[in-house]
This record gives structure tokens, sequence and C-alpha cells, in this order.
């Protein structure tokens, strides 16, 4: 299968080649402030569900950011940020080896037991 | 495993509607059309809010000016959402921060035109973000995750712009002969690059399957564009208004309207810089961009010795 490159040209995706462009380049930042994954309370009584992630120079500023990206239609009640570099993901190549022994293992669950109808709400 | 059977896998994962995520294999192409229309789409929410920004200040009662605030901020938000998506790509902010200011990566055209009148911000609402919804909309299932989350989340909020923008023109419309003449006029200037906010016709673009194998895009630029100019044209009845083409009209047998002949040449001259504000608007980003560079050093700087302060003590 071979790719080709997509010319076609909807909105928000208009191909470099007819876009013209300069030579104009913004000045080093010397400094890039960290990226941060945000995690959003929305009730007292619910978790934390991760929200999206942003740029803050340190920890408050990144609450205070995600209090006005997040939370501008009361979406929640408790914010925690964490810098994305302290976060460990499993990789999906060994997602078989991880998950694959839970399918066979049927029994786990209730609707496995067949039960006379005699016994209500078990 | 070679890379056919990687590239097997991956269309048979789109085919059963499952979403790739940051860490699953992809492949190369599909990653760069993801970062260039994120990227872009990020692009166009924070050039976008330039035209409004324009009216803050000379909105005609403060509860207009605290509306078209929260609309800006909105705009500021989805920016970063999207920008956050494109990063999950391996595309750095400053890169594609960068890759706007020089004008290698493009943004709605439809931010290239002036906000001249206060109607604007009523037209814009309703038919500039009329017609983003419908784009975006289509994208809340685009295959790739995080932007698909960014989508719904931005569909969310959108919705209260364009039902803000009708009505700021509902107001004109049963105003004064000048408000009314306002309206319309208003109407007449957006209403084209509305139009072009679509895209050329699918008959003028090649290749065009890619996108759409992939799920990138599930609806074609015409087919969009038709629901648009069909939505529109009774909505506008209710304003009492006309669009500003005496080809629309009703055609029985599609069951859709039929319409005028978009001016291409004006929407290419537009896309290459030549429209009336291409290089306001940049001028705009990198002057905020420039001077705010002191702010973000000073931050970064206040950030560190903080952290030097918590370990000695």
């Amino acid at each position: 299968m071979t790719h080709t490159f997509i010319k076609k040209l909807y909105y928000g995706d208009i191909p470099e080649e007819k876009g013209g462009g300069s030579n104009y380049q913004t000045k080093d930042d010397s400094t890039t402030w960290p990226l941060w994954e945000v995690f959003i309370r929305s009730k007292q009584g619910l978790d934390h569900k991760h929200a999206g992630s942003l740029h803050a120079a340190d920890a408050q500023m990144a609450i205070e950011n995600a209090r006005d990206v997040y939370t501008r239609r009361m979406e929640g009640v408790s914010i925690w940020v964490v810098e994305s570099k302290y976060i460990n993901a499993s990789n999906p190549e060994e997602a078989g080896e991880l998950y694959e022994p839970a399918i066979d293992k049927i029994y786990r669950h209730p609707t496995f037991y067949q039960l006379p109808d005699e016994v209500n709400h078990m | 495993m070679p890379v056919q059977d990687f590239e097997q896998l991956f269309q048979q994962k789109i085919d059963a509607e499952d979403k790739i995520e940051p860490k699953d294999w992809m492949p190369d192409a599909y990653r760069k059309t993801n970062i260039r229309q994120i990227s872009q789409h990020a692009h166009s929410e924070i050039v976008g809010m330039l035209p409004e920004g324009n009216w803050i200040s000379r909105a005609p009662s403060l509860k207009r000016k605290a509306i078209l605030i929260a609309k800006v901020q909105d705009e500021a938000g989805h920016g970063l959402y999207l920008y956050s998506a494109a990063e999950t790509l391996g595309m750095s902010r400053e890169e594609m921060i960068n890759d706007l200011h020089s004008g290698k990566a493009k943004y709605s055209s439809i931010f290239n035109y002036p906000s001249l009148t206060w109607a604007d911000m009523g037209a814009i609402g309703w038919l500039v973000d009329g017609a983003a919804i419908l784009n975006q909309v289509m994208l809340c299932r685009t295959s790739y995750g995080p932007y698909a989350r960014a989508m719904v989340r931005i569909c969310k909020e959108e919705s209260f712009h364009q039902r803000q923008g009708f009505e700021t023109l509902l107001v004109l419309s049963r105003g004064t002969d000048e408000q009314k003449a306002m309206c319309q006029d208003s109407i007449n200037r957006w209403w084209w690059p509305s139009l072009m906010m679509f895209g050329p016709k699918d008959s003028e673009s090649t290749n065009s399957d890619q996108s759409m194998k992939w799920k990138i895009k599930r609806k074609t630029n015409d087919e969009l564009r038709q629901n648009f100019i069909d939505m529109i044209a009774e909505q506008i009845k209710v304003l009492g208004m006309t669009l500003p083409d005496d080809k629309l009209k009703w055609n029985e047998e599609r069951k859709h309207y039929d319409f005028g002949e978009i001016d291409w040449d004006e929407f290419w001259s537009v896309v290459k810089g030549n429209g009336p504000c291409n290089k306001q608007r940049l001028a705009a980003r990198r002057k905020a961009h420039e001077e705010g560079q002191w702010v973000r050093e000073a931050a970064m700087a206040f950030a560190e010795k903080r952290k030097l302060k918590t370990k000695a003590a």
C-alpha cells in the first residue's frame, strides 16, 4: 500500500505549497514551560478524570491555567496537575500480554452464574 | 513484522471504529496529516480571536461585552485543546507557533476579512461559527483519539457561539432602519467567505480518498457546504434578510438548495496572503508573542528560584 500526500483541502487543512509563507523566525525562547496533565473532579464523590494538558512554569500556574481552560462552565470542584514527564504509561504493543489473560475468565462476572428465578436481586 | 502488516492492522482498527491513540503505531502520512490539520485548526482558533477582539471595547452594552469576552476566551481555550492534541503526535508547541508566524502553516482564511461593524459580531457567530460547527461535529468522530476528544469539548462550548450570533442579528433585524441595513450589509459581506471555509469543490481535489479512508474526515467539502447552505437558507427567513446570491433556489428534485458559483480566485488569493487582513493578523500574532517573551522567561525564572528555595528549606 502506498500513501500519497493528501492534497484535498478541507477547512483547517491548507497544503503548505499553496500557502506562500516567509522567512520570519520566532526568536528562540531560552526557556520552554513544561507540559502538565490536568485531572478534574467534576463533583464531590466522583473521581478525578483526565481533562487535557497545558504548559505552565510551575504547579501553581498549572492549576490556575487549568481553572481558566477546563472549568469555565463549572466542570470542576477540584484540580490535580502533574508534570507529564512523571507519567508512566503501558506500551500498546504489550497489550496482548497485559490484557488477554482476562478474556477467558468469564467466571469473574456475575452473569456467568445461572440461578433460579426465585433468587431475586443477587 | 513487516510494515505492510502494521498498516493492515492499523486499517483494520480504523475500519472497526477503534480510535488511534498517541502511542499506537501509525503510518507517517497519517501522523503528518493529523499534525497539519490539527495545528492549522488550532491556529484558526487563535487568529480567530482577532476580528472579535476588535469589538470588545466597543460592544454596545455591558451584556454584549461580557458575552463577547466569554466567546473570545473560549476560542483561546479551543486553540489550547487543539495544540495539546497536536503535541501528542510529536510536534512541539514552539514549532507550531513558529510555523504560524512564518506563514508556513495556515489558518482558516475567513479570519483575513475585516470586522467592520457591530453586526459583524453577529454574522461571524451565525455564519462563520455555524460553518465551523458543521466541520467540528463531524470531527467529533475522527479516528485520532486526542483530536476527537478535543472536538467533543469544543462542540459543547461552541453552540452558544452560533446562538448568540444569530440573536445579535435578530435584535438588529428588528431595530431601526439603520440597524436593519447594517445587519443586511454584514450578511452580504460574510456569506461568500463562509462558503469558502469548506474548501474547494470535490471535483477539483486530488487524492481525496485517503483522509476518508483513515476516517480523519467523514464528509466531503461539497456535502458539508450543501448542509450549511440548506440550513442557513431557512434560518435567514427568520431574520427577514436575504442572502446575496440570486441563484439561490430550492431544488425540489435534489431536495437541496441550488446556489451560485463561488469566486475561487478570491479564495486562493486570500490563502496566498493577499486578503484584506493577512498582514495585520500575522503582525498582531507576532507582536503578542514577542512582547510576551519576557513574561514567559520571568515566570520560568521565578519557578526555578522557588524550587531552589523549597529544596533548601
